[in-house]
């Protein structure tokens, strides 16, 4: 699944990190903040309907992330804490 | 000056606590001025180690790897490599690294010790990773990244004593660079593979080591309550401004003004008179007429971006700011905009975006500046009635919130033209990191405010000194022709222009008084209500000046007037700024020419619309 699709509060894995055809400096720049495969990541806070950006642990440094940004990172094995 | 023994090089990731320690190691002297060329600070200071030895300290710009992605860190990674001209390779590279944060700045510490120089690691704020229950094996560590690691607290005294001391002796040798790394690609999961093996051999961290950042941002960033506290606390701000600012501001106004006066009064008439207390003492008091309210706002900037605060309130606004074609991170330098667009200008600097960052300069003369409220004050107060309305609220204080939001709204439909007009469908990310909070140190506050009060003073006073001489040179010259029955300034050079300007601005229902006074508010807005009350003769405060006005002209040409002053072009400081800043004359001239077209019309518009309702 998408680190977008993440709920509130759960956490999961980073599978990997999609690349968009050409040159993409933000899927770089993703991976230089440390969204690499085996990285557990969780979602602290996210937008009301969801449009905004997403708040993500990983390690223990918390980025906001836009849509767009946490679309293309892909995670498996999620676990919701509720 | 004595000879710099030793220069250093302080490097390491946002947040990581690097300008704390800057400040605790070189006290108050700092330079800070530009890299050549680019706006990215550069910041220099120098100490003396308690041996004698006088060292330089550059603070390189944060970093978080050296793909380069941003300016800054093109800049850190050419100064380290020795490529950038003009600046010296340092002696010794002191990596600054967040002990809370290590899985994070361990990789930027890799790609720094490839570049095989001597370097020392300052592992910062171990006082907080050790109460988040952080272990860290300083001396395994140091063993795996075969450079000196020492521990440093950049928010106690003395908390910088090791590095201080290694800085006695010889320097460490470079570190070895393994000939692997060297000759293979520098790929980012070799990096992240050797970051997990250092920590997990070195760091053992508990399970949720920000508990508490957890808690607060479970009410900071809540869709509801979120939005609600940081309205209140922009509201808090806001009033501090003014409660704390405006009482400040009046004190030194009359203080300049005393000693105009006492100045004035040992001279005889004449030019240099008039020159020395209308021209440069009335542009002193403008000047520090702004610096109380722009310092206490930029004390709670100060205070909300050391504590962490910003960028969550960045984090909150920015789907709204998205929506309008901005960035949540434009929300920080667009609230200073409220005191004055010059310090906003140079704070967009916080925008990595180069797109992103031009519309926040283009649009953030639109939010109401300090300067622009003595003209409202003088209108408001001539035209509008002191009537309650639906009993609680004051007409007065409705049409002067009218005003900003005209501003603010102003600034939103420019913003989203400009997005719709643009042809770069480019990506603009937002990737912005949330540090922990922090409770500010009192050095750290105290070193923010005099750097940025000092970088407006310099950038101001040259400029707002050399406008008002300017102005009350044409506004005095040449004097009054013998017999004249008018006011001096209606013979003078401004006199002419104002005549010449009135046929542009009759359509707005201005006269030609008003076309006069428009230009000496390019130079300071504020100005226009004194040159209003030198061409009707009256004295510029209390009731007389709006008693003349009330007679002079009609409710619908003040409005007109106000709206103006919402959307009219920005002042030629602020247009100085705009120069500097991106370093493009088009952009400064794109600005005046849309801030002029949009003006017009807004006070066209609002002139015809009074008139049929009257």
């Amino acid at each position: 699944m998408l680190l977008t699709d993440l709920p509130k509060g759960a956490s999961a894995i980073v599978d990997r990190v999609e690349q968009t055809p050409k040159t993409d400096m933000v899927a770089n720049r993703l991976r230089d903040l440390g969204f690499v495969e085996g990285e557990p990541v969780r979602v602290v806070a996210r937008g009301r309907t969801g449009a905004g950006p997403i708040l993500v642990v990983i390690g223990s440094t918390r980025f906001a992330l836009r849509r767009a940004e946490s679309d293309r990172i892909v995670v498996r094995d999620a676990v919701n804490h509720g | 000056m004595a000879e710099i023994d030793l220069r250093i090089a302080l490097v390491g990731n946002p947040n990581c606590g690097k300008t704390a320690l800057f400040n605790l190691l070189t006290g108050g002297r700092q330079k800070v001025a530009n890299y050549a060329g680019v706006t990215v600070e550069r910041k220099e200071g120098r100490f003396t180690t308690p041996a004698g030895r006088l060292v330089r300290v550059l603070d390189l710009p944060g970093a978080y790897s050296f793909d380069a992605a941003s300016p800054d860190e093109q800049i850190t990674r050419k100064v380290l490599a020795g490529e950038h001209p003009g600046e010296k390779l340092p002696d010794l590279i002191v990596f600054v690294a967040d002990a809370t944060n290590l899985r994070l700045h361990l990789r930027l510490l890799l790609e720094v010790r490839r570049l095989g120089r001597p370097m020392v690691v300052a592992l910062n704020m171990m006082d907080a990773a050790r109460a988040r229950g952080i272990d860290i094996d300083v001396a395994r560590l140091q063993a795996r990244l075969g450079v000196p690691v020492l521990e440093t607290i950049a928010i106690q005294r003395g908390g910088a004593q090791a590095l201080v001391n290694s800085l006695e002796g010889k320097l460490p040798a470079a570190p070895a660079v393994a000939t692997a790394a060297a000759t293979a690609s520098p790929e980012a999961a070799d990096l992240h593979a050797e970051v997990r093996a250092i920590i997990g051999a070195t760091v053992r961290i508990p399970d949720n080591v920000a508990a508490a950042d957890d808690r607060i941002d479970r009410w900071a960033l809540h869709p509801v309550i979120g939005p609600a506290i940081l309205a209140t606390v922009m509201f808090l701000v806001f009033q501090a401004v003014y409660a704390l600012g405006l009482p400040l501001t009046d004190l030194i106004v009359g203080a300049v003004e005393y000693l105009g006066g006492v100045v004035g009064d040992s001279m005889a008439d004449g030019p240099l008179k008039g020159l020395i207390v209308d021209g440069i003492f009335a542009g002193l008091g403008t000047v520090l007429g702004f610096l109380p309210q722009i310092l206490v706002l930029f004390l709670f900037i100060l205070i909300l971006e050391l504590s962490g605060y910003l960028p969550r309130a960045a984090f909150l606004l920015d789907r709204v700011m998205v929506a309008v074609g901005l960035t949540g991170r434009a929300f920080i330098p667009l609230l200073s905009s409220f005191a004055c667009a010059i310090p906003s200008i140079i704070g967009t600097r916080s925008i990595p975006d180069r797109r992103d960052r031009l519309v926040t300069i283009l649009v953030a003369p639109l939010m109401t500046c300090s300067a622009r409220l003595p003209v409202y004050a003088v209108l408001i107060g001539a035209f509008i009635p002191t009537q309650q309305v639906l009993g609680i609220f004051n007409l007065q204080g409705i049409v002067l919130f009218a005003l900003y939001v005209a501003g603010i709204a102003g600034a939103a439909a420019v913003a989203y033209t400009i997005k719709r007009m643009q042809r770069d469908r480019r990506e603009h990310p937002l990737l912005m990191e949330l540090p922990s909070y922090r409770i500010p140190k009192l050095r750290d506050l105290a070193y923010g405010l005099w750097q940025r009060g000092w970088i407006f003073l310099r950038r101001l006073t040259g400029v707002i000194l050399a406008l008002t001489v300017l102005m009350w040179f044409i506004s005095a010259f040449p004097g009054p022709p013998p017999g004249a029955t008018g006011a001096d300034i209606e013979y003078s050079i401004a006199g002419h222009i104002g005549r010449f300007l009135a046929p542009i601005f009759a359509p707005l229902g201005f006269n030609w008084q008003i076309s006069l006074s428009l230009i000496p508010a390019f130079a300071a807005r504020e100005t226009a209500v004194a040159a209003l009350a030198t061409v009707y003769s009256v004295a510029d405060e209390g009731d007389a000046l709006g008693t003349a006005l009330a007679t002079n002209f009609s409710l619908a040409t003040a409005l007109a007037l106000m709206v103006w002053f919402v959307f009219a072009p920005q002042c030629m400081s602020t247009l100085a700024v705009m120069r500097r800043e991106t370093g493009s004359w088009r952009v400064v001239a794109a600005s005046f020419v849309y801030m002029f077209v949009l003006a017009y019309v807004a006070a066209f518009v609002t002139y015809r619309v009074a008139l049929l309702w009257m």
